[in-house]
């Protein structure tokens, strides 16, 4: 959290953090603990203070960290108190330098939740003492209220973290919430573990040993989550490297595959998609132009007028980007957009001359990023149109060339989401070092293709198996 | 480093694995019809149990980078069932034998729907995975330690010491991991023709995590179910779950971005810059040459890339060079290339050294030395690598026919100890000689 936090989110901290302590206040002097329990309540506070410092950051899912899994495990083994006890104090002495604010919430947050777990644990008749538990009443005397402690301990983990995010950022509260929520939802299988570490430390009789075979799962699965992470930020970035490698070409064109990739990304935010398929969309938005490397060079740099052979070249572009993204698994859908960017609802468009439904909807989406971002950027023969034109152009050329529902799409996520023009302008007098400055631009809607060009390339589809 | 064969003779060592499996597996159905025609079964619910979570295990299997197969909770389970001490208060009551027989089963049923899918798991696979449970069912039901007898009769005396039974399993399960690894290793370096040691530096690395976890599960499940029962096997498999869920995203992540690099390094063919499938021809003979050479698995897996990418420099070019024949091009453009390759890859930011193996791929083998020349003197073994694999696809191109084949060795050969490094000529001739062996031979 910066700096600049409102006044109302640390009063909202501290009050959190009185409760918390006056709960301790009132809960730990009547406890009659054995030196036993209260070491083992030390070797959970250490060993949730390690949990809680692990980070692991998800592309998708925000962050996740396995402190919880040791103050859940507090509950079984040390009863309300002590859950209550390890999940404030671990959390308090985590060692990743946060501010005092932050640990403050923190402490107050992951105590209060899991003394509420503790305490649903406790009602719905879970046992504190895992030894003396019969084999066949496992089930119904630990198994079920620990996983019924688990849910509790993340919703008012979620609750409490949604009231941080409403009071600074201004969000609605109830928004915050079930993204959060929706995030959340592993770590009730996380906390499984959890279950694991008190039966083994109690119901098995290893002790504070098991801890450390818990521990070798739990950093398993943390590696594999930041290898993942590690991976694909390495993925995405390979690819707009060689991509911006072949749009060096064109020094008009620069930065055009990644501001495609964000418009459609947009759009798609607008009308709803899912996350897996946004995703798909973005690397195609990013990959649509590659096929533009086969456009001999010649053609791109030509400054007088272009005969239909040009044209026919450059009506070849898609076919030829998916000749070469087509054993990438992954990208099936992608395929139909590259394949199908340049095509009109009106049937006017190329390689195949598709029209309206026929023509599959992540390329109706590029078709709109793409003819959007060409025309807010300058090119060689005509300046850079502001957004307000562009939109009235695309409006102009809804149902004939653009899918309407994509063009209202963008100008619902325009207002919410200001674009940010293409930055590159060459000037004149640059040294086109292995650049080039073409008097036209083939995803501009105002440069027709004659009538020859757009007829459709004999181009087999491919049957998405 | 001894000299090797160029060509494997006798036995692989991935058939003797499948062998040495199905013996145990033949051995283990003998002796348990026989107990079990004697003596009955003891608690057939706990091997029906087992049988199905092993089952649903292997169902549940998949590729880890390395096209490596994992079934981790098959695994977990398999090790669990050899280890388990006491379920819910009673010794088990099945010997070394039964565990065999109920890991077939179980595995059996559990790959029938890939196999049947035609993407069934190598035999050698299954083979390894049912030898190393039945090493830790051995080491623990069956072996009489000196002096002590059985460490599953040992168990219940240390009831009062409980941890004890921990670190035995623990140990138990490790060494059945560390087995695994080392058949693992040497299979792979039979199959791939590498030197044993970087293969199993190469298993370790890559399933050091996995198979932590593996092992940590299966003895976790089989300490929890003497307080729990048989539900603390399909309880304790879910986080187990979760982890392997963690490992399928990084495996697919792993393998679309080197499908993208391997796609992507096209665009020099489709711009007209190259010959059809240079790239992939170069990377595939750079990788060949480089397990030859006894290159860790990440080394190569930089060297491919690079190998795939290295001519993607001529993307900066405004015209192509006649052919694509970087060999026959002049030296000061061979570099030229290499430089702005180099530049386009730093562009990731995160395929540097991928990326200084590009660089240096133009560089003669001796140069460095000969003009004394300060900064980093040595070639990188992959630009070397990559440097040698192209001159011979840019001699021999598309024909792959034998007389071209031979004049190119010869240039190469000519070249040696001043272009090119003679130990990576070595490499080069024992790869062709395999693959002719191979093309011999069908």
């Amino acid at each position: 959290m910066p700096a600049d936090m409102p006044v109302r989110v640390h009063v909202y901290v501290w009050l959190l953090l009185a409760l918390t302590l006056s709960c301790l206040a009132v809960l730990l002097p009547p406890l009659d603990w054995t030196s036993g329990e209260w070491s083992a309540a030390a070797v959970l506070i250490i060993l949730g203070a390690v949990g809680y410092s692990w980070f692991v950051t998800l592309p998708t899912r925000g962050t996740i960290s396995f402190g919880f899994i040791v103050s859940l495990a507090a509950i079984p083994l040390l009863g309300m108190t002590g859950a209550l006890l390890v999940g404030t104090a671990a959390s308090a002495l985590q060692f990743n330098g946060w501010t005092k604010v932050v640990r403050a919430f923190n402490s107050a947050q992951f105590g209060l939740a899991s003394l509420c777990a503790a305490v649903v644990y406790v009602a719905v008749g879970g046992s504190t003492s895992l030894a003396e538990v019969a084999p066949g009443d496992f089930v119904v005397t630990v198994v079920l209220p620990f996983f019924l402690a688990s849910v509790v301990h993340c919703l008012v983990n979620v609750v409490l973290l949604s009231g941080v995010v409403h009071l600074h950022k201004g969000a609605s509260f109830w928004g915050v919430v079930v993204t959060t929520l929706r995030h959340s939802e592993s770590d009730v299988g996380y906390a499984l573990f959890g279950l694991l570490l008190a039966v083994l430390w109690e119901g098995a009789e290893i002790g504070p040993l098991s801890a450390v075979l818990v521990l070798a799962p739990l950093y398993v699965a943390r590696w594999a989550w930041s290898q993942f992470d590690e991976q694909q930020k390495a993925y995405d970035r390979t690819v707009r490297a060689l991509v911006r490698a072949v749009e060096t070409k064109d020094l008009y064109t620069r930065g055009h595959s990644e501001r495609v990739s964000q418009a459609s990304v947009m759009i798609a935010g607008a009308i709803g998609m899912g996350e897996q398929r946004t995703e798909n969309l973005r690397f195609a938005g990013i990959l649509h132009d590659v096929g533009k490397i086969g456009v001999p060079t010649r053609v791109l740099q030509k400054t007088g007028r272009l005969t239909e052979t040009d044209f026919a070249a450059i009506a070849l572009h898609p076919v030829r980007g998916v000749d070469m993204v087509r054993d990438i698994e992954f990208l099936s859908e992608a395929y139909d957009g590259i394949l199908h960017h340049h095509e009109r609802l009106d049937g006017r468009g190329y390689p195949m001359g598709l029209t309206a439904d026929e023509i599959p909807e992540f390329a109706r989406i590029i078709a709109v990023a793409d003819a959007f971002d060409s025309m807010t950027s300058r090119r060689s023969y005509r300046q850079a149109m502001p957004v307000a034109d562009a939109v009235e152009e695309l409006r102009r050329c809804a149902g004939t060339q653009f899918e309407p529902r994509f063009v209202d799409a963008l100008v619902v996520a325009l207002a919410e989401d200001p674009w940010t023009v293409a930055q590159v302008t060459p000037s004149e007098d640059e040294p086109a070092a292995g650049g080039v400055t073409p008097t036209f631009d083939h995803d501009d809607p105002a440069v027709e293709l004659p009538a020859r060009a757009r007829r459709p390339a004999p181009v087999p589809r491919r049957e998405i198996p | 480093m001894t000299p090797r064969p160029v060509a494997p003779g006798g036995a692989s060592p991935s058939g003797l694995v499948v062998v040495l499996g199905a013996l145990v597996v033949v051995v283990a159905f003998a002796s348990t019809t026989i107990t079990w025609a004697s003596e009955g079964l003891a608690r057939a619910d706990v091997l029906v149990v087992f049988a199905l979570l092993i089952a649903v295990g292997e169902f549940l299997r998949f590729t880890l980078p390395g096209e490596r197969d994992a079934a981790p909770i098959g695994t977990a389970m398999g090790l669990a069932m050899a280890l388990v001490p006491d379920i819910g208060g009673q010794a088990p009551g099945y010997d070394t034998a039964t565990v065999v027989v109920v890991v077939t089963v179980g595995t059996a049923v559990g790959v029938l729907p890939h196999t049947v899918a035609g993407r069934g798991p190598r035999a050698e696979v299954l083979a390894r995975r049912l030898l190393a449970v039945t090493l830790a069912a051995l080491l623990f039901r069956t072996l009489p330690w000196p002096g002590v007898g059985t460490l599953e009769d040992l168990a219940p005396g240390w009831d009062d010491d409980r941890y004890l039974v921990a670190i035995v399993l623990l140990l138990v399960a490790l060494a059945a991991s560390a087995f695994d690894a080392v058949v693992a290793a040497v299979v792979r370096a039979g199959r791939d023709h590498s030197p044993l040691r970087p293969a199993l530096t190469d298993e370790v690395r890559a399933g050091l995590g996995i198979s932590a976890a593996i092992a940590a599960t299966g003895v976790l499940i089989a300490l929890a179910a003497r307080p729990m029962d048989l539900i603390a096997l399909p309880v304790f498999a879910v986080p187990l779950l979760i982890t392997q869920f963690a490992f399928r995203r990084y495996a697919a992540v792993r393998s679309t971005y080197r499908q993208t690099i391997r796609s992507l390094a096209r665009l020099t063919e489709i711009g007209g810059y190259t010959e059809t499938r240079h790239s992939q021809r170069v990377g595939a003979l750079a990788v060949a040459m480089g397990r030859d050479l006894g290159l860790s698995e990440s080394d190569l897996l930089d060297l491919e890339y690079a190998a795939l990418l290295h001519d993607i420099g001529q993307l900066s070019l405004t015209d192509p060079i006649p052919g694509g024949a970087t060999v026959v091009a002049a030296a000061v453009d061979q570099r030229r290339i290499a430089e702005l390759g180099a530049e386009i890859v730093r562009q990731a930011g995160v395929l540097d050294t991928v990326a200084t193996i590009v660089e240096r791929q133009a560089d003669p083998y001796r140069r460095a030395r000969l003009h004394d020349v300060a900064g980093d003197l040595e070639v990188p073994l992959a630009s070397r690598v990559i440097k040698v694999a192209n001159a011979y696809d840019d001699l021999v191109g598309d024909s792959g026919q034998m007389s071209p084949q031979s004049d190119a060795l010869e240039r190469i050969h000519l070249g040696m100890a001043f272009e090119y490094d003679p130990r990576v000529v070595t490499a080069l001739t024992r790869v062709l000689a395999r693959r002719s062996f191979d093309a011999a031979r069908g």
